[in-house]
């Protein structure tokens, strides 16, 4: 048999719990969270890979990952259902020797090293399952190939004062990297690490193996295995990033990057033709925007039937908004049912909810104490109150 | 029980019918009701009923029809053992393509003779109708039919004179058929959906052949009614055959009533190509009412009692009423249409005003530019 191989694999993290989005992530991985009324966020870095030419990809699952698995399925959605190549569920694995659950995301990598060698890749590109963006890896890759790196980094500026919740990078005039600083307190600069990187296979096969010895190590790409490189002179390079990236990993962040997504010039726009965001398309009609309806500024999937009101806000496949209700500044998941004279504002409502007639979820934005959030499949009783900023995962009758 | 039927969709047979719209593409390819195609319909009932074999008979102008099925996934029909097989005219020196259903039919008997199901049902491409085919199939077994047909009773007056018409009595035998009846009233519609079993498929072929017929409504159906046993199968729900531009507007306008969408939409899904389309946006201007509204559109203006296909653009000031505007259409500022059927890419620039009538809806051909 001819031995065939793949220039270049991705790896894609996607084990993460994500336990600061709290009621939306109770049986579900976050990646597999619902985003911009018709995808999940996987569909971002899945979409980013077969855009730029990277047709096999190993998705790393742990925390709760039949919905994960059953959303990616065969990956055809993504063209990834390749004959060789395409898209692979990998999961924590018993094997002869020892078997034991992924421990740190190098660990995760490293328990997949039969996977990639499979494909005798020369690079392998690491990825993670929480960020909103479009990005063309193979403009990285071959920035990868120009300047001779081992390893290169992507990264975007961010704010100074936020700089210390990211992992920075200090960086010479050429990109190369001197320093790298994990959540610093004091951070140089404001260059972060996306978490996305390029590494030559060889280099990265060689530290995996020595960190997975080493019993110091907490098995993990930032605190270890990308210090280590740099410690022992191998060229690590940053490549700039500009455009849209948001971590969406808190409940704040998912609702701002869904908004982001409105308005005539939205800060991220889905809807460009010449980089398509792939998605498990909702089998549904037309949405349906009634006599009596109101819809300003909003973003409206398959199958809603809207005959209240909806401003400012982001609805997914099938939610129903009967007449006099309102929806505002919301992010609504797919299925849920808002009855007459019901009202949600400021609030993330997960799959499937219903909130009976007359029920008020959430406060206006400006008075509010937070984004109300409710778990999926809940209800919310006729006449009931939630207060801004509640997170309920259980139907609620009021306090 | 279904699995025991193959399904044959005829792509071409009503092409005539509606010229404005086929001209282009096949009665199959026809866009209906924002995001579907009037072959989804068919293919659909014919999934949702457990069939997973489906040959579809073309003739010309299948170019958009090819495009649309693509490999048949995205009905669950890309199969190792059967799926979508398509049935291009066959044709040699001694044979021109067919010209009636009966030759169309003798052009692809390798397609049941290949098969070991035991029925065939057979389905024109003119007709939206949610119908569950295992009912169908267990009626023809029990009255040991030949050919059931399977009709709609009108209960207002119709212009009868594109369909075949039924008289069956209360057995459900049908005692004669009319083809074309030029006095329309009261009629039982035969909805050109047919169920006969693969070997009285097969012989009735060859003995057509034999003798020598070319009609299959006027040398079989009609002719033959008293020796045959053709049975009626009364389907109870909604049905619109759409045999003219005036029909496509009357049956797409009533989708914008509930308990249509809920009948055709609501028990089953429709199976359609994906597009990848982003979710519909609607602006700080945006005002809809009572309409449709597909994905990847961007509405900015006012849309009143019409249906937009995936990807239309409607630009600020502009007034859209009683129109079905159609695949990634983009209409510019300050435009108003009412009653007018565009159809896909068509560009209406700024300040044009454009009206037909219920009656008579003005229609846009494809890629023109107004």
């Amino acid at each position: 048999m001819v031995a065939r191989k793949k220039e270049c694999v991705a790896m894609l993290l996607a084990g993460g719990q994500g336990s600061r989005l709290y009621a939306l992530t109770n049986n579900i991985a976050k990646p597999a969270v619902a985003f911009g009324a018709k995808y999940r966020i996987i569909d971002f870095p899945l979409s980013n890979c077969i855009n730029s030419g990277i047709d096999t990809v190993g998705v790393l699952t742990q925390y709760e990952p039949l919905e994960l698995n059953e959303y990616i399925g065969n990956g055809q959605p993504w063209d990834l259902d390749r004959a060789f190549g395409g898209v692979h569920i990998l999961s924590p694995y018993q094997a002869k020797k020892k078997s034991s659950w992924f421990e740190g995301t190098a660990n995760a990598i490293y328990q997949n090293m039969n996977f990639m060698q499979k494909y005798n890749p020369d690079y392998v590109v690491i990825l993670s399952g929480d960020h909103i963006y479009k990005m063309d890896y193979s403009k990285m890759l071959r920035a990868h190939k120009e300047t001779g790196a081992d390893c290169t980094i992507a990264a975007i500026e961010v704010p100074m004062k936020e700089a210390s919740r990211f992992g920075i990078l200090n960086t010479n005039p050429d990109g190369s990297i001197y320093q790298f600083e994990e959540k610093p307190k004091e951070p140089k600069s404001n260059l972060a690490s996306m978490g996305i990187y390029i590494f030559t296979a060889q280099k990265l096969f060689k530290y995996l193996k020595e960190d997975e010895e080493n019993q110091n190590s907490s098995k993990d790409f930032g605190k270890d295995i990308l210090p280590t490189m740099l410690n022992a002179g191998e060229k690590m390079f940053s490549y700039r990033f500009k455009g849209y990236w948001k971590d969406v990993g808190t409940i704040s962040s998912l609702w701002e990057s869904n908004m982001d997504l409105l308005g005539e010039n939205p800060a991220f726009d889905v809807g460009d033709s010449d980089w398509k965001i792939h998605s498990r398309n909702p089998l549904a009609p037309p949405e349906y925007i009634g006599d009596k309806a109101t819809v300003h500024n909003s973003m409206i999937a398959l199958g809603c039937e809207i005959d209240g009101t909806v401003e400012h806000s982001v609805l997914a496949a099938g939610v129903i908004v009967e007449e006099g209700a309102v929806v505002k500044d919301s992010v609504i998941m797919s299925d849920t049912v808002i009855k007459k004279g019901a009202r949600v504002v400021y609030s993330i409502i997960d799959e499937n909810c219903t909130i009976e007639e007359n029920a008020l979820v959430g406060q206006e934005k400006k008075e509010s104490a937070g984004i109300a959030v409710l778990g999926r499949g809940v209800k919310i009783m006729k006449g009931v109150s939630v207060p801004g900023g509640k997170i309920l995962d259980k139907d609620y009758k009021g306090e | 029980m279904a699995n025991s039927a193959v399904g044959v969709i005829f792509s071409n047979i009503h092409d005539e019918n509606i010229p404005e719209l086929s001209r282009h593409r096949t009665m199959a390819s026809v866009p209906f009701g924002g995001r579907y195609r009037l072959i989804d319909f068919a293919l659909s009932n014919m999934v949702n009923s457990g069939i997973d074999t489906v040959g579809i008979v073309t003739k010309y102008n299948y170019q958009s029809l090819i495009d649309h099925l693509g490999s048949g996934k995205d009905w669950d029909l890309a199969r190792k053992d059967g799926g979508i097989i398509l049935l291009p005219p066959y044709s040699d020196e001694t044979d021109a393509p067919y010209t009636n259903r009966l030759e169309a039919l003798k052009g692809i008997t390798g397609f049941p003779n290949h098969r070991n199901e035991e029925y065939v049902i057979i389905s024109d491409c003119d007709a939206i109708v949610h119908i569950d085919f295992s009912a169908v199939l267990r009626y023809h077994e029990e009255k040991k039919a030949d050919i059931t047909m399977i009709y709609h009773e009108e209960t207002e007056k119709v212009d009868s004179s594109y369909f075949i018409t039924l008289d069956p009595d209360q057995t459900g035998r049908v005692r004669s058929v009319k083809i074309n009846p030029a006095h329309g009233g009261k009629e039982n519609l035969y909805i050109n959906v047919m169920v006969m079993s693969r070997k009285f498929l097969l012989n009735m072929i060859a003995d057509a052949m034999m003798m020598g017929l070319t009609s299959f409504g006027r040398d079989i159906l009609t002719k033959q009614v008293d020796t045959l046993k053709i049975y009626g199968y009364k389907f109870e729900g909604y049905y619109a055959g759409v045999n003219s531009l005036q029909k496509y507007y009357k049956h797409s306008m009533e989708l914008l009533d509930q308990d249509v969408r809920k009948e055709l939409f609501g028990a089953r899904d429709i199976y359609t190509k994906v597009r990848d389309s982003a979710p519909s946006k609607y602006s700080e201007n945006a005002v809809v009412k009572n309409s449709l509204i597909s994905d990847g559109c961007l509405i900015d203006g006012t849309v009143e009692n019409s249906i937009l296909f995936r990807g239309v653009k409607v630009g600020k000031g502009s007034v859209i009423k009683n129109s079905i505007v159609m695949q990634d259409t983009v209409i510019g500022e300050n435009v108003e249409l009412n009653c007018v059927i565009t159809d896909k890419n068509v560009v209406i620039r700024d300040r044009r005003h454009l009206s037909g009538c219920e009656e008579l809806p003005y229609f846009i051909a494809k890629g023109r530019m107004i």
